[in-house]
């Protein structure tokens, strides 16, 4: 079988395999979760039954219901992230390449900076100040990461901008916008597809490490780093409620990383159309 | 090549400026006002006068700045909103928690990777490279809790080999302390080390397409022979500059595996900072955090040019 003209590997089917279960838990989660995800069922770290798959958690909800409903909550706020982050990064970056050299240099040096703290640090800092709320760490981490984007993009459209069908463009007087959405962006696109998937697995995995920190997703959504922090204190007793969750972010992670590695593969032969990035 | 390092030190020490402006424009600047976000809804106006002046709220922004600045740079970064103490002194002892945490993993870290690259590269394309890759793959995509949870279940709780929380004291022994705090380092090593060990790798092996090691294995010597003799000198370069960096991702790392373990660092300090939303600890543990992320970052572009001799003329 093959997608988008190529043949994926049996890694690259493992990794689609996966995202799609995900995904499609994440979508009818209201169907196929036994329980609801806010009530408490059993007692504190039942052992996993008939009645429970996988046990319940520190204040006895359905462990499994929680990790489906969880998947809803934090793929859906790292997608989000990702999508705005790339409309962002892409935009910028783009303008950057094609706007001129002032442009560039006020847009590029912004970016250095704000590259130069720790993402982590610095969304701590802004969390600090605005709080957690589910829109303001979407906005926050997506400006963040825009400006990792932001560098690829302007990468990749600097190459492109001294092609003869730009400048063709720039003679006919096509605006600058019409050359950045007609010419540039259908050409960066094989590049950005795979670092879309890189930048879904680090805001991911980012989302979750705030979360467990307690400064991401806020309770009563079930969210799979939030999951891990609640149930963290059932390891020392030896029970293994917070991998649950733990593995269903790492599986997401592995899986999302295997279908990015294929499609790299693709890129880097030699018919690729990012032959020479 | 003086000139070169130079003009990368002071380069190092702008951006530092930048970052001290932009933690603060963060905090400060940013639309929205700290008294009512702190105060909530149910705040009066005139509490909410009261509580900007006490803070300092009712100056102009650039005047605030440069009293945070030229304070931070004499060593006073100022008192914690929630319990008045004074910053400087409860953010010390942590520091060098965090400095002995991250120097231990780091120590255990830099040495296995590089050594463990070599291996692979030398090996390339068999079982022992493969499953070097494998493993440092998965290490890479999976959350450090995670990580730091698999430990503990096994070393902490079923085998009790290590204390599964990391509390330390200051009166404790060098020994005890390397003990109590084996288990964040190990995770720690396992984040840091994947990377390092790939771009070791990975250098190595870019390095083995050159015409003088062609040339090297025509004269008869063995794969290992070239390797270390030929190929690693010239990758010393990349290597060492990808330590320095991976070195300033341990120092975001060590925000949550403090928070996992308990350990009483500046990353804790910081996360409850956050939660109690206590600025001037969120801004102090801010600069130190981003201070060593650029000082580690400056250290690794003066060592990749004092190595590579073709980075010492800039074109």
């Amino acid at each position: 079988m093959k997608l988008f003209g190529y043949k994926p590997t049996s890694t690259a089917w493992l990794g689609l395999a996966i995202i799609t279960v995900f995904i499609l838990v994440a979508v009818f989660a209201d169907v196929i979760a036994p329980y609801s995800e806010s009530e408490s069922v059993g007692q504190t770290w039942d052992d996993p039954s008939w009645d429970f798959l996988l046990g319940t958690d520190n204040i006895g909800r359905d462990m499994l219901s929680r990790l489906i409903f969880g998947a809803r909550m934090t793929i859906g706020v790292a997608l989000v992230t990702t999508v705005l982050s790339f409309l962002i990064g892409t935009t910028t970056g783009f303008l950057a390449a094609v706007g001129g050299t002032v442009i560039d240099q006020i847009l590029s040096r912004i970016v250095d900076v704000m590259l130069s703290i720790p993402l982590l640090i610095f969304a701590l800092i802004i969390l600090s100040v605005f709080g957690s709320s589910i829109m303001t760490l979407i906005l926050t981490l997506a400006v963040l990461d825009s400006t990792r984007v932001f560098r690829l993009a302007r990468a990749v459209a600097t190459n492109l901008v001294v092609m003869e069908y730009v400048e063709a463009a720039r003679l006919r007087g096509e605006g600058l916008w019409w050359i950045m959405r007609r010419e540039i962006l259908p050409n960066a696109l094989p590049p950005m597809i795979s670092e879309f998937g890189l930048r879904f697995c680090f805001n991911f995995l980012f989302v979750a490490s705030l979360s467990f920190l307690g400064l991401g997703i806020q309770p009563p959504y079930a969210d799979w780093g939030g999951m891990v922090r609640d149930n963290g204190k059932a390891i020392s007793f030896g029970l293994p409620a917070p991998l649950w969750p733990a593995l269903a972010i790492a599986m997401m992670t592995v899986g999302v990383n295997l279908v990015v590695d294929w499609i790299l593969s693709i890129n880097s032969r030699p018919s690729g159309a990012s032959a020479e990035m | 090549m003086l000139k070169t390092i130079a003009v990368r030190i002071v380069l190092g020490i702008l951006t530092l400026w930048a970052v001290s402006v932009l933690i603060f424009a963060a905090t400060e600047v940013l639309p929205g006002d700290v008294a009512s976000a702190i105060l909530g809804q149910g705040a009066t106006p005139e509490t909410l006068a009261v509580f900007r002046h006490e803070l300092g709220l009712d100056r102009p922004a650039y005047v605030r700045y440069l009293e945070w600045f030229f304070n931070a740079l004499h060593g006073d970064l100022g008192i914690a909103m929630t319990n008045k103490r004074v910053i400087v002194e409860v953010i010390a002892p942590r520091f060098m928690n965090t400095l002995f945490l991250a120097g231990y993993a780091a120590l255990i870290a830099v040495p296995t990777s590089v050594v463990l690259g070599i291996i692979a590269a030398i090996n390339e394309g068999k079982f022992i490279d493969r499953f070097v890759n494998i493993i440092s793959l998965m290490t890479i995509s999976v959350p450090e809790f995670f990580i730091a949870y698999v430990l503990i279940l096994y070393l902490a709780v079923q085998f009790e080999i290590f204390p599964s929380l990391s509390t330390v004291f200051p009166e404790m022994g060098f020994v005890e302390k390397i003990y109590t705090t084996a288990l964040p380092a190990f995770t720690l090593t396992m984040l840091v080390m994947a990377h390092m060990l790939r771009m070791t790798r990975t250098s190595v092996l870019s390095i083995m397409s050159q015409p003088y090691i062609e040339m090297a294995f025509l004269k008869g010597l063995t794969r290992s022979q070239v390797i270390v003799r030929h190929a690693l000198p010239n990758a010393a370069a990349p290597i060492i500059s990808v330590i320095a960096l991976n070195l300033a991702y341990l120092i975001v790392g060590v925000v949550v595996i403090e928070v996992v373990f308990v350990y009483p660092g500046v990353g804790q300090f910081m996360v409850d900072g956050v939660t109690k939303r206590d600025l001037p600890v969120v801004q102090a543990c801010g600069l130190i955090f981003a201070g060593a992320f650029v000082g580690l970052n400056t250290i690794a572009d003066v060592l990749a040019i004092m190595v590579n001799p073709r980075l010492r003329h800039p074109r």
